[in-house]
């Protein structure tokens, strides 16, 4: 017999649950299993929104044995730690498992990428790089509404700043 | 306020009943989570790295002081009693999960209690700034000083596209949760106020009961606070917020006044006898002191109560809570009877004071 909730490893676990109105019956593989156990055995443990991320990590497209194994160099969390705590170990953490946490970041967050502040003394060079961004969109703006004045002034601005840029780079 | 003060004195400056709409919104507060490069956020760090985040931040405290001038005192959470640690709790200067695990955890608190900075919570840093009263853009203004302080002399984690970087991803980008502090007895009465949850849900806020994630909703008091740290800047989060927060207000404010038109002698009926139970018991639960001050105070809100001051019911959230209780009379064995009887006695008191008859 096949596990009720994967459909993917033999069942070997019989469960029964009974609560206020009713009962269900399961029977479900180890892996399984063991997550109702947490469920069961720990019914004051209140359920956070790590419980949500690890079911994430463990549910994500890209899934073969090598991410497994994989281990960030600079605080030794490996792949599996992640599944089971839905916390992140460091900051080089999010380098190294960059492509297992983005299908993740996408689902709390969406297709967004940072907006906002930008640390002053480390981050000089991104400050520069989103306002020249955002002077570019201004720029595109005057052009529409034909502000050609307004634009020409914009357009030096802009080069000045680039020109800082690249000398910052 | 000195450390000594802070456990015994149930008024904060930040929950005192001042600033703009105060009769709705109790305070507003920001935290920014920041964590440092190359050391292992707390949940995995070891005992050295944990307190070498607490020297670096302690070494900062003189800048800090200059840049905001104010002063400020740290306290290392396993050196303080069980009950102070729960008081700190209690009057939300520091998380609940702050003080699980106790060693090598400090909080770090301006004397006008309106900043505490909490060192190897969740992340490294997690600044915190409150006032009374809407006004979040007064303590994103705060909170953003702090950080920039801290900022020029520590290394802190950041993406061009992921922002800040923190232990829990939920928290990316911004790092900011900026939350609303929020008195609905109206909305409750008039049961509108699951309405207003599910609609705020939609606009990517979360609505919580009185002590954030998790916690019940107590005395009609609900937090509010947006979700989303990714793709919009701080100033749009607080722009959102706020205007979520003044709709709330206007439709509490209509249903109060509709529940007063519709049956006033029902509404002052109710009120008055919260009132005299809460001045006359001699026993009390913490949760039923809380719905009964919740609708004191509204009825001080809607003239039908005079003799009152409405600072009275912020500074009962606070002492009539258990962990203060306790502290105050310095004995954490206090059995649950004992404490109900402590709490009343607290209130009469409270109300013999404040109270102008």
């Amino acid at each position: 017999m096949l596990c009720d909730d994967c459909k993917k490893n033999q069942a070997c676990v019989h469960l029964t649950q009974i609560t206020n109105t009713q009962k269900i019956d399961k029977h479900l593989c180890e892996e399984c299993a063991k997550k109702y156990g947490e469920l069961i055995f720990n019914v004051d443990q209140k359920f956070s929104v790590d419980d949500f991320l690890a079911g994430m990590f463990n549910n994500g497209s890209i899934d073969n044995s090598q991410m497994k194994v994989m281990t960030c160099p600079n605080c030794g969390m490996t792949y599996r730690d992640f599944s089971r705590t839905g916390k992140i170990g460091c900051n080089v953490c999010y380098t190294t498992f960059a492509k297992k946490l983005e299908p993740l970041l996408r689902r709390i967050h969406g297709a967004s990428s940072h907006i906002g502040k930008v640390p002053k003394r480390s981050g000089g060079q991104i400050e520069l790089k989103q306002r020249i961004k955002q002077m570019r969109n201004t720029l595109a703006n005057h052009v529409t509404n034909e502000e050609y004045e307004q634009a020409a002034k914009l357009r030096d601005e802009i080069k000045e700043i680039e020109k800082e840029f690249h000398e910052g780079e | 306020m000195s450390q000594a003060e802070l456990f015994i004195k149930p008024l904060t400056s930040w929950m005192d009943g001042s600033g703009i709409d105060s009769d709705i919104v109790l305070s507003s507060r920001v935290r920014l989570a920041r964590n440092i490069c190359q050391i292992p956020f707390p949940n995995r760090a070891n005992i050295a790295q944990l307190s070498k985040v607490e020297e670096n931040v302690e070494e900062i405290i003189p800048e800090l002081a200059e840049a905001t001038g104010k002063t400020y005192q740290s306290m290392s959470i396993d050196k303080l009693s069980t009950l102070e640690r729960n008081v700190l709790v209690e009057k939300h200067m520091i998380s609940s999960n702050h003080i699980m695990n106790p060693e090598n955890r400090l909080v770090i608190v301006s004397e006008d209690d309106k900043i505490s900075i909490m060192v190897n919570e969740e992340d490294h840093l997690r600044i915190q700034c409150m006032v009374s009263g809407l006004d979040l853009g007064a303590t994103l203004e705060m909170a953003s000083k702090i950080d920039d302080t801290i900022e020029a002399k520590l290394d802190i984690a950041f993406t061009e596209d992921m922002g800040y970087l923190t232990s829990c991803p939920t928290n990316l980008g911004t790092g900011l949760r900026a939350s609303v502090m929020m008195h609905l007895p109206g909305l409750v009465f008039t049961r509108q106020i699951n309405k207003i949850m599910n609609a705020s849900t939609q606009l990517g806020l979360a609505v919580r009961g009185l002590y954030g994630e998790g916690s019940e909703v107590i005395g009609n008091i609900f937090q509010i606070s947006n979700q989303l740290t990714l793709g919009f800047s701080e100033q749009e989060t607080i722009d959102n917020l706020t205007s979520a927060v003044l709709e709330i207000m206007t439709h509490e404010r209509a249903a109060r006044k509709a529940l007063y038109a519709q049956s006033p002698d029902v509404v002052s009926d109710k009120v008055w006898r919260s009132y005299g139970v809460l001045k006359y018991a001699r026993t009390i639960t913490g949760n039923e002191a809380l719905a009964l001050l919740s609708e004191v105070r509204m009825g001080i809100d809607l003239n039908i109560i005079h003799n009152v001051p409405a600072k009275v019911f912020n500074e009962l959230l606070v002492s009539s809570r258990g962990n203060y209780l306790q502290n105050l009379k310095d004995n954490g064995n206090l059995s649950p009877n004992e404490i109900d009887r402590q709490r009343a006695a607290m209130i009469r008191e409270v109300l013999m004071n404040g109270s102008n008859d």
